[in-house]
Order: C-alpha cells, then sequence, then structure tokens
C-alpha cells in the first residue's frame, strides 16, 4: 500500500487556518503598525510559492518560517536588531547555512524542521516547538539529533 | 487572534490584483438564495446554490489548482451581472466562460444550450438534435444535471416534451423561479 501524502488543501482552508497565529506573531515582533504590510507580505510570499508545494505536511511550520522571515526583513530594512540572528560574516570558519543547507533534504522530517529553523531562519527553540506542535525540549532534541546525524554523514 | 476585517480584505484584493490565484470565488446574495461563484484567469467556472464551502473548494482546486481564496473584488463583474439578471434588466451574459477540460459532446451541448433565448425553452431532445445527436436526450439530460454554471449557462430553460420541468440540478422550486423571472411560465 502506498505511504498517504498530506493532500495540499485549498489555499483559503490554509488561510483561516493560519492567518491569526501568523498575525499575532508579527505583531509580537513587529508591533501593531507594521505588522499589516508584514502579513499581507507573508501570505503574498506563501500564495507565489503555494502551486509548488509537492505535499501538504507542515503548512503551519512552513508558513511561520516565511512569516519570520518577512519580519527579519522588515527590521533589517529599519535598521534594528535582528533578534538571534548573527549579522556578522561567519569569522570563526564555520560554513554559512546556505552551504550546508541541501545535507539537510535527507534528515526526517522533524529534524529536518527543527534543524532548518534553528540554524537556517534563527528562530528560537520556544517559536520552533510551536511552530512543530511540539515542546521546548522536544524541538531542542529534534534539533540537535539533526546536527548529530548530519556530522556523522559528512564525517 | 481574528484577523480585522480591512486587512483581511487587503490581502484579498492584493492576491486578486498581483494574478497570483487560480481561482478567485465570492458568495453572491441572490433571489434564489446565496451563490457561490468561481473565476479562473479563463473566466467564470462554477456558479453553485450549494455553497458548502469546504467541497466546493476541494472541487474547484481540482479544477484549477490549489491557490483557491474567496476575494470578492475579482467577482465584481460577475455580480453585476447576475444582479442585473435577477432584476429583471439583463438577458443575456456577457461573461467569458472556464469550460476547459470538458468533453467534446459536452461542449458542443452547453455551445446550443447558451443559444436559447432568454424566456423561451427547448427540450431535451431537440436540444440533442441541435448538439447532432438526436437519441442522446438522455445524455444531453446528464450534461444539464452536471452544468457546472447554471443561470449563465441556463439549463432551467430545458424542459421535458410536454413542458413538465423535469428536473433541476438546484431543485425544482428555483428552475421554476428563474423560468417565472424570465417569463416563460406564469
Amino acid at each position: 500500500m502506498m505511504t498517504a501524502v498530506a493532500a495540499i488543501p485549498p489555499f483559503e482552508t490554509f488561510y483561516a487556518e493560519h492567518a491569526g497565529e501568523v498575525l499575532g506573531m508579527l505583531r509580537r515582533r513587529l508591533g501593531r503598525e507594521r505588522a499589516d504590510d508584514a502579513f499581507q507580505e507573508t501570505f503574498l510570499r506563501a500564495l507565489r510559492a503555494y502551486g509548488r508545494l509537492e505535499h501538504g505536511a507542515h503548512l503551519r511550520a512552513w508558513v511561520l518560517t516565511i512569516a519570520s522571515r518577512v519580519a527579519i526583513d522588515a527590521r533589517r530594512r529599519a535598521g534594528e536588531p535582528t533578534g538571534q540572528l548573527p549579522d556578522v560574516p561567519h569569522t570563526d570558519g564555520r560554513p554559512a547555512y546556505e552551504e550546508l543547507a541541501f545535507l539537510t533534504d535527507t534528515l526526517p522530517p522533524k529534524e529536518r524542521a527543527a534543524v532548518v529553523l534553528r540554524y537556517g531562519y534563527d528562530l528560537d527553540y520556544d517559536q520552533i516547538a510551536a511552530a512543530l506542535g511540539s515542546s521546548e525540549d522536544a524541538a531542542r532534541q529534534a534539533a540537535s539529533s539533526g546536527v548529530r546525524r548530519l556530522r556523522r554523514r559528512i564525517a | 487572534m481574528t484577523v480585522p476585517t480591512r486587512l483581511d480584505r487587503q490581502f484579498r484584493d492584493a492576491a486578486a490584483r498581483a494574478g497570483l490565484l487560480d481561482t478567485a470565488y465570492d458568495v453572491i446574495e441572490s433571489e434564489l438564495g446565496p451563490l457561490l461563484a468561481a473565476v479562473t484567469d479563463h473566466g467564470l467556472a462554477r456558479i453553485s446554490f450549494d455553497p458548502e464551502p469546504e467541497r466546493e473548494l476541494e472541487l474547484l482546486a481540482r479544477l484549477a489548482g490549489p491557490r483557491v481564496l474567496r476575494s470578492p473584488r475579482a467577482l465584481d463583474e460577475t455580480r453585476r451581472e447576475l444582479d442585473a439578471y435577477f432584476a429583471g434588466r439583463r438577458t443575456a451574459f456577457d461573461l467569458e466562460l472556464d469550460l476547459r477540460g470538458l468533453p467534446a459532446f459536452t461542449l458542443r451541448v452547453l455551445g446550443e444550450l447558451a443559444k436559447v433565448p432568454y424566456g423561451q425553452t427547448a427540450t431535451y431532445g431537440e436540444l440533442a438534435e441541435r448538439a447532432g445527436n438526436p437519441r442522446a436526450s438522455r445524455a444531453v439530460g446528464t450534461v444539464m444535471n452536471r452544468n457546472r454554471i447554471p443561470i449563465v449557462l441556463p439549463c432551467h430553460r430545458i424542459v421535458g416534451t410536454s413542458g413538465e420541468l423535469v428536473g433541476y440540478g438546484g431543485g425544482l422550486p428555483r428552475k421554476e423561479r428563474l423560468l417565472r423571472l424570465e417569463g416563460a411560465i406564469l
């Protein structure tokens, strides 16, 4: 028997399900006024990518990731600090995340999501936990076992 | 958190304006109750008497793609023409139709159906004959029953040999009201 793949819901259903949470997150990070623009930008970006999605799993994590990106862009444009995101180049000789991103394709979905959200998008573990619908501890564990798995593969 | 109406509306307008939707829909109030109407970039694709969202949205996503969003602005022209029709001020529609994916016989039948004038009726057999297959009146009945764009493609004007209303996807009372509106029956 084939494994069931999560179907991609009509965009309306996806939007209705996540719009409120996305707006709440953006308001916390950008304030009420700027959150409105970021809200529209987030769902327009999601809409542009929506036709290319291959399945409907992790849509919540996906849209929160986009929203987080939009918020970081907005803060950067305003010359504000972008939270945990280091704006300095990687002077310690670590490769930039972009160079490693393709490796994460081989991770189990939950570990992959945790690694991408933590290291690709610099989300905190409480945000990652919220995005994955799990506890903070579980998010931390998923990220670290994902990183261990990657290390074993690279070694 | 509830998204304020203004912000929600802004996003829905912007999505349609940016041309990012496979299908835009809205629920339009009418004489016959709420109608769900949907347009793609090819034209009007759907009118449903049963705007039970979930099932309709799935159907629309299968027809044209998953980017289905309620976006009232995109339905402005459809709403205007339907309003005028129900007010008795319009007897023909100028809307482009999206009939992609339908088989050739269905398209022929719908093409003939579109020519049946306002306020008049034809029988299933007559329509079959005009579509080039006089013995296919039963198949014509099936095409009428599955008509995705009722009212605009006027399947309500197709009746039995002795003038009986026979059937209607939206229910016989609606068929009767449409024919009464057009003055086809008293």
